[in-house]
């Protein structure tokens, strides 16, 4: 078995303006199934994908936000939102989706898979990869 | 250990620049190619923040995207430092990770 890497997906942009928000939802899920160390990354306009209530019956698009919370079922468990762009758009934590995942390693006990960050902290997480995919 | 950033947006058009100058950690580098090449312009109002960063982190300009916008070498920051495409793939081959800010 080949060496296990440390990929991170960085999504940097709104979820139905452009495609690069789906793309990246796509790429991770096809990802997982080479069971690497995948970690996502939500900064800027990327933090939007997470909020609740999205609603997209008027403008004819898939509303991909539910598949977020299937990342867990796929061992994507490490989904880290930037604190200061969650400020900087008036979010809080309270604004964006409940995802869990069970934990294998401890009596299947549900855990959140967001995990808030400074942007400090956000430098850290980009600097510990192996391969760094943009969104 | 060490990254590349390379950056390919109008720091006048998306905040690609300034995010990237934001997450850079000491010893990386930041290669700007296509509309990126904006940012090393002088006396913008982006200026101040690259100036900022060039002392810890090495700021390159990808002179081919540079000469054919018309951005002579008097009108680039004095920190920023000119690379061909042989040099874009040193930068690649010198650092341990590729991120691009889209």
């Amino acid at each position: 078995m080949s060496e296990i890497k440390k990929f991170l997906y960085v999504n940097r942009k709104a979820p139905y303006g452009t495609i690069y928000a789906l793309e990246s939802l796509e790429v991770v899920l096809i990802g997982a199934a080479f069971e690497q160390d995948v970690s996502l990354a939500f900064l800027d306009d990327g933090v939007f994908q997470l909020t609740k209530g999205q609603n997209t019956d008027g403008i004819g698009i898939k509303n991909f936000s539910p598949t977020f919370r299937a990342l867990g079922d796929f061992e994507v468990t490490k989904l880290f939102v930037e604190k200061e762009s969650l400020e900087e758009r008036g979010l809080t934590a309270d604004d964006l989706q409940e995802i869990v995942y069970e934990d294998e390693d401890d009596d299947w006990e549900e855990k959140p898979s967001i995990k808030l960050v400074s942007r400090a902290e956000m430098a850290d997480v980009m600097a510990d990869q192996d391969v760094v995919l943009s969104f | 250990m060490s990254t590349l950033h390379t950056v390919n947006k109008s720091p006048f058009s998306t905040q690609s620049l300034l995010s990237c100058l934001n997450h850079c950690k000491d010893g990386d580098a930041v290669l700007m190619i296509e509309d990126g090449v904006y940012g090393a312009l002088a006396n913008s109002g982006m200026s101040d923040q690259v100036k900022a960063k060039a002392g810890n982190v090495s700021i390159y300009v990808m002179t081919p995207d540079a000469d054919a916008r018309g951005l002579a070498n008097d009108k680039l920051l004095g920190e920023v430092s000119g690379v061909d495409y042989a040099g874009f793939v040193n930068l690649v081959t010198k650092h341990d990770r590729t991120q691009n800010w889209l």
